[in-house]
C-alpha cells in the first residue's frame, strides 16, 4: 500500500451560533486554514472528500452539490460520506484511501456540522413509518449503556464528573474550543442538574458550528517536512440489532483498534502509543471506550481516569484538545480527533502539545455504537 | 486504479409505491441474489459500500437499517456514501487499489414514493437563496432542455424519438416501471410539467434497490465466473451556481471523456442516466454515441431508482456486457440540478 501523511489540519472557532459565517462560510474557513498549514495552493488538490452527519442536521439535501464552490471541488471529483456520528472519522480514512490506492497524489477533506441553522434533536428522533417511536436524542439513547457499564464494574459516580471536568481543562488551553469554562472542577459537575442518569448537564457534549478539514499526501508533498504519516487505520460496522450485540463494549470497536494496531505494528497500545483522542461526547465513554480499545483490561478503564492516567500530564494523555466534550460539530467531531492526533505528532498542540509525542490515536464512533473509524498516525514513516 | 471485476449485479423489480416495505425487505432480496450469481456471502466480502438519501426515506440515519439487511455479525469493514450508490462503486473501486481489498459489495436503494420528490430535490440547492423559492428538478431540466431547443442541438421530434425508443426497449426489461409510449398526438397535447417537458419527458417517480458485487482479477478467475473488467472510471462536479454554467454543453462530460480519451475507445453499448428525454438526445450527441446502442435497458425513463439508477447503469451495461455478443461498454451516472456531477466508466467484456 503507498503511504499517506497529513500535511495540513484546519479547523474553524466551535461556537453555538456562528451567525457570522454561512455554511459554506465555515467549511471554507476550515479549508483555508488546512491549505495554509500544508502550505499548497489549489492546483496541489487532486480530489475533495466531503462528510458530514445526516442532511437533516441543516436541512440541506447532499450539501456537497450547493457547496461545489465554496469547497473548491469545481472541475474536480468530489465523494460525500455520511457513516453517521463516526462520519469525520470514516471520511479521514475514505480521503486517505484516495491516496494509498494510487490515484491521487493529495486530497482535500472537509467535514461540518451547523447546528444553529437547525435542531438536531428533531433530526435525530423521526417518527418511521411502521416502527415504535423512540424520542430519545442521544443522551437518552446512550445513557442506559453506561448505567450498565457502571453496574457491571461498580464504578464509582464521580469518575463521569472527573472526565468532565478534565477535558474542559484541557479545552482552556485550545483557543478553537467551544466551551471555555474557567475554574472549571468536579464539583461544578456535579453541582449541574441530571440530564438522563448518570449524566449530568456538564456531562454532555455542546452543540457545535464548526468544521474541520485535513490536506493528505503521498510522499510527493510528504516528504521532508511535518507530517502526521498513516501508520494503520480501518472502519468497522455492526447491525444496531444484531442478537448478542453488547452495546457497551461492542465488537466492531474492538475488532476496529486490533486492526490499526496490527497494522501499524503496536503490541502493547497503552505504552506504546503516547495519546490518543477518542470520540467522548458523554463522560462515561472515556473508560468505556479505554477498554473497548483495548488500552487496558475490562473493569479497569475508570481506574485510568480515576488515577489520572488520561490527564494532560499523564502516561496515556486523552482528549488533550478538550474533546467532544468541548466542542460538538457533530460531523465534523470524528475528523477533529483525528486532526488533532496528527497536530500530536506534528508537534503543534501548541498549549496541549504532549512532549515527545510520536504514535497518536484518532477514534471515532456513530449510530448506537455501531460505527467504527480509527488511525493511529506518527512521526515517522 | 487495479484492475477491477464486476462479477454480479441484481436489481428489484422497480415499483411505483413499494407501500410498507422497508429499507430491508428493498435491499435483502438483492443482497441474497448476487450471493447467489457467485456462491459468496457476506463473509467474503471484505468491504461493504452503500449509497442511499436519508431524505428520500424522511428520517435521518434512514441508511442506518439498511445495514439490516445483510450480514454484520462478526462486524464488517463498511461505509456509505450519501450519493448515487455508483460512487459507492467508486469508493469499493479506491479500497481494492489500495490493496488491502479483493472483493466488494455494493448496494444503493431509494423509495421516492412516501414524500413529493420535486419538494425533496429542491433542498439540493443553495439553503439561502435558492431552496427557499423551491426550484423544482423538473423546472431545472427544462431550462436545460430550452436552452438546448434554442441552440438547435436537439429537436421537439428526437425528443418524442428518444422516448418511443427508450420505452421500446423497456418492453424487453421485466424490471421496468413504464414500457408505453404515448401516440405523437398524446405527446403534443400532453399539459406541460415545465415547459418544454411534460410527464413523458421526465422519469417515473420509483422505488427500489440494487446490488453489484467487484472484485480482483484473481479473485475472479478462482470464482471462475463471467465477469466484466472495468477499464476506466472518472468523475467529477460543475459549480453550484447554475447562472455560471453554460448549459448548452457539459463541461463536466467533455471533460470526463477528454480523461477517458473516449473518442479513441471502443463502445458497442451505453447506458446513460438521463433523467429526462432532452438528455437522452443531448448525451449521446456530445459523447458522439450516435451509432451506438444507447439505453438498451429503458433507461431511466421506464424506472429510476433514486440513488439506485446510477449503479443501474454500470449493472446493466454489465449485464448487457455478459450476455451479447458485444465487447465494450460505457456507463454514466449523475447527480445535482442539469447534470452537475457526473462519473464515466468504461467497461470490457473478457472472454
Amino acid at each position: 500500500m503507498i503511504d499517506a501523511a497529513v500535511i495540513g489540519v484546519g479547523q474553524t472557532k466551535y461556537d453555538s451560533k456562528r451567525r457570522d459565517v454561512s455554511v459554506g462560510g465555515l467549511v471554507r474557513e476550515a479549508i483555508d486554514n488546512a491549505m495554509k498549514h500544508a502550505n499548497v495552493d489549489w492546483d496541489a488538490i487532486d480530489a475533495v472528500i466531503l462528510g458530514k452527519a445526516p442532511d437533516m442536521f441543516e436541512g440541506i439535501m447532499m450539501p456537497e452539490l450547493s457547496l461545489a464552490d465554496a469547497i473548491g471541488a469545481v472541475g474536480k471529483p468530489v465523494l460525500r460520506v455520511h457513516t453517521a456520528g463516526s462520519v469525520g472519522g470514516s471520511t479521514s480514512v475514505i480521503a486517505a484511501t484516495h491516496v494509498t490506492s494510487g490515484n491521487f497524489d493529495t486530497v482535500l477533506t472537509v467535514t461540518f456540522e451547523k447546528q444553529s441553522e437547525s435542531n438536531a434533536t428533531w433530526a435525530l428522533s423521526p417518527k418511521y413509518p411502521y416502527s415504535p417511536h423512540i424520542n430519545a436524542g442521544a443522551g437518552g439513547y446512550f445513557a442506559p449503556y453506561m448505567r450498565e457499564y457502571i453496574r457491571r464494574y461498580n464504578a464509582p459516580e464521580n469518575i463521569g464528573w472527573i472526565v468532565a471536568a478534565k477535558d474542559r481543562q484541557n479545552a482552556l488551553k485550545n483557543p478553537y474550543a467551544h466551551l471555555q469554562i474557567p475554574n472549571i472542577d468536579e464539583k461544578m459537575v456535579a453541582d449541574t442538574p441530571m440530564l438522563w442518569e448518570p449524566l449530568r448537564y456538564l456531562e454532555s457534549c455542546p452543540s457545535s458550528d464548526g468544521a474541520c478539514a485535513l490536506v493528505i499526501s503521498n510522499e510527493k508533498l510528504a516528504k521532508g517536512r511535518k507530517a502526521a504519516w498513516i501508520k494503520g487505520m480501518a472502519v468497522r460496522s455492526e447491525g444496531t440489532l444484531s442478537a448478542g450485540r453488547d452495546e457497551v463494549n461492542p465488537q466492531g470497536g474492538q475488532d476496529c483498534a486490533s486492526d490499526i494496531y496490527k497494522q501499524a505494528g503496536i503490541l502493547n497500545p497503552k505504552d506504546e502509543i503516547d495519546c490518543a483522542e477518542i470520540y467522548v461526547p458523554f463522560s462515561w465513554y472515556e473508560p468505556m471506550w479505554l477498554e473497548n480499545l483495548h488500552f487496558c483490561d475490562l473493569g479497569e478503564g475508570w481506574k485510568l481516569t480515576e488515577n489520572g492516567t488520561t490527564a494532560l500530564d499523564g502516561d496515556l494523555p486523552i482528549n488533550m484538545s478538550g474533546g467532544v466534550l468541548s466542542s460538538n460539530p457533530i460531523g465534523a467531531s470524528g475528523m477533529i480527533r483525528f486532526g488533532e492526533a496528527a497536530l500530536q505528532v506534528m508537534h503543534q498542540a501548541n498549549e496541549y502539545q504532549v512532549d515527545g509525542a510520536k504514535l497518536a490515536m484518532g477514534h471515532a464512533y456513530g449510530g448506537a455504537s455501531q460505527f467504527f473509524a480509527m488511525w493511529v498516525v506518527g512521526n515517522e514513516r | 486504479m487495479k484492475d477491477i471485476y464486476i462479477i454480479a449485479y441484481a436489481q428489484n423489480p422497480i415499483l411505483a409505491d413499494a407501500k410498507a416495505a422497508n429499507e430491508v425487505e428493498l435491499i435483502m432480496p438483492v443482497v441474497h441474489e448476487v450471493f447467489r450469481q457467485t456462491g459468496l456471502s457476506q463473509k467474503d466480502i471484505d468491504f461493504t459500500c452503500s449509497g442511499s438519501c436519508d431524505y428520500l426515506q424522511g428520517a435521518a440515519f434512514a441508511f442506518v437499517e439498511g445495514l439490516s439487511a445483510i450480514q454484520t455479525n462478526p462486524p464488517i469493514k463498511e461505509s456509505h456514501v450519501e450519493m448515487d450508490a455508483a460512487w459507492a462503486l467508486y469508493e469499493c473501486m479506491l479500497k481494492i487499489s489500495s490493496g488491502d481489498t479483493e472483493s466488494a459489495l455494493i448496494y444503493g436503494f431509494g423509495r421516492s414514493s412516501p414524500g413529493n420528490l420535486d419538494s425533496i430535490i429542491s433542498l439540493q440547492t443553495d439553503p439561502y437563496y435558492l431552496s427557499p423559492l423551491w426550484v423544482d428538478r423538473i423546472s431545472y431540466a427544462a431550462l436545460q432542455a430550452n436552452t438546448l431547443l434554442q441552440h438547435g442541438t436537439i429537436s421537439h421530434d428526437e425528443m418524442y424519438d428518444a422516448i418511443v425508443e427508450s420505452m421500446e426497449f423497456a418492453k424487453s426489461n421485466p424490471n421496468a416501471l413504464v414500457s408505453n409510449a404515448p401516440s405523437k398526438e398524446e405527446y403534443v397535447a400532453e399539459q406541460k410539467l415545465s415547459t418544454p417537458l411534460n410527464k413523458f419527458d421526465v422519469a417515473p417517480v420509483s422505488d427500489g434497490a440494487s446490488a453489484m458485487i467487484i472484485c480482483t482479477k484473481d479473485f475472479a478467475k478462482n470464482l471462475n465466473l463471467d465477469h466484466v473488467k472495468i477499464n476506466q472510471v472518472c468523475h467529477n462536479i460543475e459549480s453550484s451556481n447554475i447562472g455560471t454554467r453554460d448549459l448548452s454543453t457539459s463541461t463536466s462530460l467533455l471533460d470526463l471523456s477528454t480523461k477517458l480519451n473516449l473518442t479513441n475507445l471502443s463502445v458497442d453499448i451505453a447506458e446513460l442516466h438521463s433523467q429526462y428525454s432532452h438528455e437522452i438526445v443531448f448525451l449521446k450527441k456530445l459523447l458522439g454515441l450516435d451509432n451506438t446502442s444507447v439505453n438498451a435497458s429503458g433507461g431511466p425513463l421506464s424506472g429510476n431508482v433514486m440513488m439506485a439508477a446510477g449503479l443501474d447503469c454500470i449493472g446493466k451495461t454489465y449485464e448487457y456486457l455478459k450476455s451479447k455478443d458485444v465487447t465494450n461498454g460505457l456507463a454514466h451516472a449523475t447527480s445535482g440540478p442539469c447534470l452537475q456531477q457526473n462519473m464515466l466508466l468504461h467497461m470490457e467484456r473478457v472472454k
